[in-house]
């Protein structure tokens, strides 16, 4: 952005609005919006995996079901967010967090769907061949031996989506929901680009955030990830990309 | 919520409003068929301007690895930022226009592509490009006759991703007023939850990814001409 001109202004106001403590604590404020905007994700993230892990688990296992969710993957890109958070808003479930919610859950599935498959797939048939022969039953072989192994990309796949729905919980401003998207939206409608861009800083951060965040907590997460080499070297393998841009 | 809770019947519950409603496009053909313009025209020039910058950055990031960081690096942040929050960084010096739109879906598209025109790059074999250089070949004959064509499937690829998101992503344009079929999504909410508005946009998106996809999937087999005779 020009530093001289126009666009310095609009930067002091920016930093204006998010020095004045009002906006952080009134009513619909910061983080009222903040906390509306967490809420929503956290709760359709955790539907998404109750949802998307067993399945992805079981066909992962099993090794049937590779092309559906390569093929699910790949539609769910071509779905706008916008269409699906609107088409929810204007059935009987009415504009709201409910449907912001499950408009999100749906956009959450696939990628904790493919990267649990991915990785329950990529475990290595010999491992479970030998777990299988020292007397482990089908259920210890997949907690035990294939999900230990298949923990990093399950865990890449919730990051994704994590910060997949952090991001697109924004547009829910568009069709009336709530969350941080609100800001900008108001800015917009008032025309003061300074309110537009505290918005833009709040929610690219929270982004950002939620990013650095979730990688720090998945390294901290991921079992003997440090201890053993060969697991990173089929982490940074061939991964299913999934991730779109929102 | 909009419902008939209380007893109380609202005039929206009352009224007709089915979710697919063909008169409704064959009497609104030509505001959606200026919408759909708008759409194509900023998925193309988003792609192909994105391509255009895309290509020399990852000409650049595979000469050393020091480029690379950075590149890859800060592309992984642009992709990071939600789109709503890039138009709105943009707007302040672009204002309600088309530009402000484009400008946010070129970074996206451009993400996109330097990573899968950097991989392509790098999986040409060493041997390949030892042989050709063996053959007399220098480094843009090399690039245009050796490397490119053997990039091909990844850069393709990359196209596809980045039309297919970019399609999806320019109905949140809609910000600023250009969002394509996305005016006719926020439209038929804004216009009382008209229902057949808000589904022949969000269907007019679906529809125009997958075209595309299949058209670009159409160009890289015409490109490609020896995957087929491979298969065959």
């Amino acid at each position: 952005m020009d530093p001289a001109g126009p666009g310095m202004s609009v930067w002091q106001d920016a930093v204006t609005y998010l020095n004045d403590p009002f906006n952080w604590t009134r009513t619909n404020g910061i983080l009222e919006l903040l906390g509306q905007h967490l809420r929503i994700s956290a709760t359709a993230v955790l539907v998404a995996m109750v949802v998307a892990v067993p399945v992805g688990v079981l066909l992962g296992h099993t090794g049937r079901g590779g092309g559906f969710t390569v093929a699910l993957s790949n539609v769910s890109r071509a779905v706008p967010t916008l269409a699906l958070l609107t088409v929810f808003a204007v059935t009987p479930i009415g504009f709201g967090p409910t449907a912001t919610t499950i408009a999100l859950t749906v956009f959450a599935i696939p990628p904790i769907l493919t990267n649990t498959y991915v990785g329950f797939r990529g475990v290595d048939r010999d491992v479970v061949e030998a777990s299988r022969a020292m007397g482990l039953s089908e259920r210890q072989v997949v907690l035990q031996a294939e999900l230990p192994l298949a923990a990093p990309l399950l865990m890449t796949g919730v990051r994704t989506a994590a910060v997949q729905v952090v991001a697109t919980a924004t547009l829910a401003a568009l069709v009336a929901g709530g969350g941080l998207g609100r800001i900008i939206n108001l800015g917009f409608g008032q025309q003061d680009y300074g309110v537009v861009l505290a918005g833009a800083i709040l929610v690219a951060a929270l982004a950002v955030l939620t990013e650095l965040v979730l990688s720090a907590l998945s390294w901290a997460l991921t079992p003997g990830q440090k201890r053993l080499p060969f697991l990173q070297a089929r982490a940074g393998g061939p991964v299913a990309e999934v991730a779109s841009p929102l | 919520m909009l419902s008939a809770a209380g007893g109380v019947v609202l005039a929206v519950d009352e009224a007709p409003n089915p979710w697919i409603d063909p008169s409704y496009v064959t009497s609104n053909w030509e505001p959606i068929l200026r919408y759909l313009g708008e759409h194509v025209r900023l998925t193309v020039a988003a792609v192909v301007i994105g391509a255009l910058i895309a290509f020399p950055l990852a000409l650049l990031a595979r000469r050393s690895r020091y480029l690379a960081g950075p590149v890859l690096g800060l592309s992984t942040l642009i992709y990071t930022i939600p789109s709503l929050a890039m138009f709105a960084f943009v707007a302040p010096v672009t204002g309600l226009s088309a530009a402000t739109v484009l400008i946010g879906l070129v970074l996206y598209s451009l993400v996109i592509l330097v990573r899968n025109f950097l991989a392509g790059l790098q999986s040409v074999p060493d041997d390949v490009r030892e042989a050709a250089r063996g053959m007399g070949y220098g480094p843009v004959r090399m690039l245009w006759q050796v490397e490119l064509p053997l990039a091909l499937p990844s850069v393709m690829a990359g196209l596809r991703i980045a039309t297919v998101s970019t399609v999806a992503l320019v109905t949140v344009g809609v910000i600023v007023g250009h969002g394509g079929l996305g005016q006719l999504i926020t439209g038929g909410f804004n216009a009382n939850f008209y229902r057949a508005e808000i589904v022949t946009g969000a269907l007019g998106c679906v529809l125009l990814a997958l075209l595309a996809d299949l058209l670009l999937a159409g160009v890289e087999k015409a490109l490609t001409p020896w995957t087929r005779r491979a298969r065959a």
